[in-house]
């Protein structure tokens, strides 16, 4: 994507000049869900059916654009975006594959609003809640020989950071699913559900689930623009040493299974459904749920071969592709095996195979109703492209 | 994803009539029997007996919103020769992103030649005559009935979403043309996705195998948030037409959805007609209503009917779109030995005297409808659930009836009703004026 804005910086930069305009001016009326006039001007392919690449006169979209037609509401475009609109067109009108002017912001303006909201965030020297338990800094041996996929062991530093001691709750997601927030720096939002989304398992106390990635960085977003800390989903590494609370037992409380059901609910004591957070043991961080109730998202990309060559400190394996990423701790739906601390999931697109909608949602895993998350708060504040990266893996791009 | 083999037509396909070539294709079954979808088999479920023949299957989508382009996606997935070769909307726009969607899914099957693109009220007549062999409806459902004729006259095969009509007109025209698709041996498949999901399946048969004993009382909810708001008159474009407008809105009008019962909640009709047996009621009561502003539209938002079956079985179902409500869609059933409860938890229970719960994996039942609509036109056998989808839809109508009226609806009553809700002529420039918000007590039965 990057070499293909680099190839247009010759010519009319189209993420910097185009683009911005028909986000702001354009695309509120000719999109997906109002598209005006049955115009569209979100994809190359919408876009063409009212330009000609290299003759901006033949083009409605330049001359409705020049005669003042559009955008119908004042102000007008300015002399210099109607000028940059008429040379791209005249260079071609040429569109970076695989962009779409909506559902996600291009990189350019997503990273503009990350660096206001750290200037936001680094301002504000308030504490954080307390739901959240301090995660000291120290060493641990990540991975396990119980499987293939998580060996080799292999010792791992990691930076303190506060976690959540409870899954997100559908109390706490839902003020996301259904804020009423609009205008440039709302953080992109899930599109209504179609079907009741807990499956009838319970709301109020009970964990959120069937969510992509793409949903829950964006609830971390959200959260931090809320409320002016930073938030973020856990690296793979940060979940397993949370999880495993200075032990190095299969389970946080050691290797009885039997001891289980004291500290999780899994498919042997679950009832067929997820149950309310925080209602079995604690591990001795002070954390609820890391074992079994829903499994949660990682930030990082599901790979078999990156422990043999992990970082030594703070590990992330960043996602260069939408699946499968990371996900932990197992769920009311798994064995007893699938919830120690090391144990790893691969996510799949077939979670969300009962989309019938084309294009599948990006917000929504509809099968996959074991899957939720919790977050972390680091104590050093990243940069502001260090956050960008966190709150934007690529999952958004999965169809 | 299914293998595409190459290779010439074995023969020469047709559609009517096929059993000319029903035991060329069994032949063909037996060489191919191993042949399977990977799918399936992650699926957990059987596998399924296919691409027995090279020759394309020739598919044409009308209506290219969000359902009719997933459900043309299944259908190409469905066979290793089924292939997209037109597609019919009321806007470009609408076509570009469908075939953007299923060019990145389908690949090389999404063959749709930019003269095989047909737009407007009419573009279904044209893509009946491009020469698809079968076709997928999925426009706004008020359309469905003329589509159908239409379609079934032409001897296409056809995969229809439900509902299937808004009005009892439409419903009674369905009838008819169901047993013309049998006489033309065409088939008939509907988007009851709930009879083709295998453990929806599993829990009926264990209802009608005794499970809980006779069914003595249903509960169906469907409670959800609101579906396709109207957005507010300031946003109509000057000069847009009513009739326009409201197709763009389709949502909000009856004549085009049929109302929220209708459109929606009619999956949970669908059900409690399977409960029993697709026999219809005696008679329904009901009560609904409007709370949030309607905008123009005039569907309401809450309906809740309670159906009287034989031996004085009730069988109640509420459905609402409203926000910050309760939110659940399940079936409560009670019998006399026992209950069954599908959906408030991912797997359906029954407790009593018989303990049971689904175990085994779900399978896509979007997906599921496909392979065995292509698979019952590949072996000469083709599905047709055309009865049931017309008297499904109706049990929901004659619910909307019933809370309209304020009065009790007879299942004669309603198969029987003169209520025309789809207009007889559309003009895309016309004028539609919006009936008001129906009235019990004051709307009359008709």
């Amino acid at each position: 994507m990057l070499y293909s804005f680099l190839l247009l910086v010759a010519a009319v930069n189209f993420e910097d000049k185009i683009a911005p305009v028909l986000i702001d001016r354009c695309v509120p009326c000719h999109n997906s869900v109002k598209a005006m006039g049955s115009v569209r001007l979100t994809t190359s392919i919408a876009v063409s059916r009212v330009v000609t690449p290299g003759e901006p006169e033949k083009s409605a979209l330049y001359t409705s654009i020049e005669s003042g037609k559009m955008p119908p509401n004042d102000p007008k475009l300015t002399k210099d975006q109607r000028e940059a609109i008429r040379e791209w067109i005249k260079e071609g009108a040429k569109w970076p594959p695989g962009i779409a002017l909506e559902g996600t912001r291009l990189p350019a303006v997503e990273r503009a609003f990350v660096s206001r909201l750290r200037d936001k965030i680094a301002a504000n020297k308030a504490s954080p809640a307390s739901n959240m338990a301090l995660i000291p800094e120290g060493d641990f041996v990540m991975g396990s020989m119980r499987r293939k996929d998580e060996q080799p062991p292999h010792k791992v530093h990691i930076d303190s950071f506060y976690m959540d001691k409870y899954e997100t709750t559908w109390d706490q997601y839902r003020l996301f699913m259904f804020a009423k927030e609009e205008g440039v720096d709302a953080v992109s939002r899930p599109t209504r559900p179609y079907v009741e989304m807990s499956f009838g398992m319970g709301i109020e106390g009970f964990p959120a689930i069937s969510m992509t990635q793409h949903a829950a960085n964006k609830y971390a977003e959200w959260l931090s623009q809320k409320t002016g800390q930073f938030y973020r989903l856990p690296t793979e590494a940060e979940w397993e040493y949370a999880c495993r609370a200075g032990t190095t037992t299969a389970y946080s409380f050691g290797d009885d299974v039997k001891q289980l059901v004291n500290y999780a609910y899994y498919a042997a004591n679950s009832g067929g459904k997820y149950q309310k957070v925080g209602s079995k043991l604690p591990n001795p961080w002070g954390m609820y749920d890391m074992h079994g109730n829903v499994m949660e998202w990682t930030l990082d990309q599901y790979s078999t071969d990156f422990y043999a060559h992990s970082p030594a400190a703070n590990p992330w394996n960043q996602a260069a592709k939408p699946y499968p990423h990371a996900v932990r701790g197992g769920s009311w739906q798994d064995a007893a095996e699938m919830l120690t601390c090391s144990a790893r999931v691969a996510s799949d697109p077939s979670w969300k195979e009962q989309d019938p909608q084309l294009p599948k949602s990006v917000w929504y895993e509809t099968d996959a109703q074991g899957l939720g998350f919790r977050l972390v708060r680091p104590l050093k504040l990243p940069s502001a492209e260090e956050m960008y990266k966190y709150w934007n893996s690529g999952v958004e791009k999965d169809n | 994803m299914p293998v595409i083999l190459s290779g010439p037509a074995l023969y020469e396909f047709s559609f009517q009539p096929l059993t000319h070539y029903t035991n060329k294709m069994e032949q063909d079954n037996r060489r191919n029997f191993l042949k399977t979808t990977g799918a399936a088999i992650a699926a957990g479920f059987p596998s399924l007996i296919r691409g027995q023949a090279t020759n394309a299957i020739k598919v044409g989508l009308v209506g290219c919103g969000g359902r009719g382009t997933g459900a043309a996606s299944q259908a190409m997935k469905a066979d290793d020769y089924a292939e997209l070769t037109a597609v019919a909307d009321v806007y470009q726009d609408r076509v570009d992103t469908c075939l953007e969607s299923l060019g990145k899914i389908n690949g090389a099957k999404v063959k749709v030649d930019p003269k095989n693109v047909f737009l407007g009220l009419d573009a279904y007549q044209k893509l009946i005559d491009s020469g698809v062999d079968v076709v997928i409806l999925a426009t706004p459902p008020g359309f469905r009935p003329a589509h159908l004729r239409a379609c079934i006259e032409a001897g296409k095969h056809v995969f229809c979403e439900k509902p299937i009509a808004v009005d009892a007109f439409g419903v009674r025209d369905v009838l008819e043309t169901a047993k013309l698709a049998k006489q033309k041996n065409v088939a008939l498949v509907s988007g009851f996705c709930w009879r083709y999901s295998n453990y929806i399946v599993a829990t009926f048969d264990q209802i009608q195998s005794g499970a809980i004993g006779d069914i003595v009382a249903y509960y169906a909810t469907y409670y959800t948030s609101p579906v396709k708001p109207m957005p507010p008159a300031k946003d109509r474009p000057a000069g847009m037409s009513d009739v326009e407008w409201q197709i763009k809105n389709w949502y909000n009008f009856q004549w085009l959805c049929g109302d929220s019962l209708v459109e929606q909640a009619v999956h949970s009709a669908d059900k409690i007609a399977w409960s029993q047996n697709d026999k219809p009621p005696i008679s329904c009561v009901a009560v609904g209503g409007r709370q949030i502003p309607a905008e123009d539209g005039n569907i309401y938002d809450h309906f809740e009917v309670n159906y009287l079956y034989p031996n004085n079985v009730r069988a109640v179902l509420g459905c609402r779109q409203i926000e910050n409500c309760w939110n659940e869609n399940a079936d409560y059933i009670l019998g006399t030995k026992g209950a069954c409860t599908i959906g408030r938890s991912p797997m359906p229970k029954i407790t009593g005297a018989k303990e049971w719960t689904f175990e085994g994996q779900k399978y896509d039942m979007y997906q599921y409808e496909h392979d065995m609509m292509f698979q019952s036109i590949r072996k000469g056998q083709p599905i047709n659930n055309g009865e049931r989808m017309a008297t499904s839809t109706l049990l929901a109508m004659m619910g909307r009836m019933a809370a309209y009226t304020g009065r009790e609806v007879t299942w004669d009553q309603a198969l029987n009703s003169q209520e025309r809700i789809f207009p007889e002529k559309l003009d895309w420039n016309g004028s539609m004026p919006v009936a008001p918000l129906p009235r019990p007590g004051v709307n009359k039965l008709i």
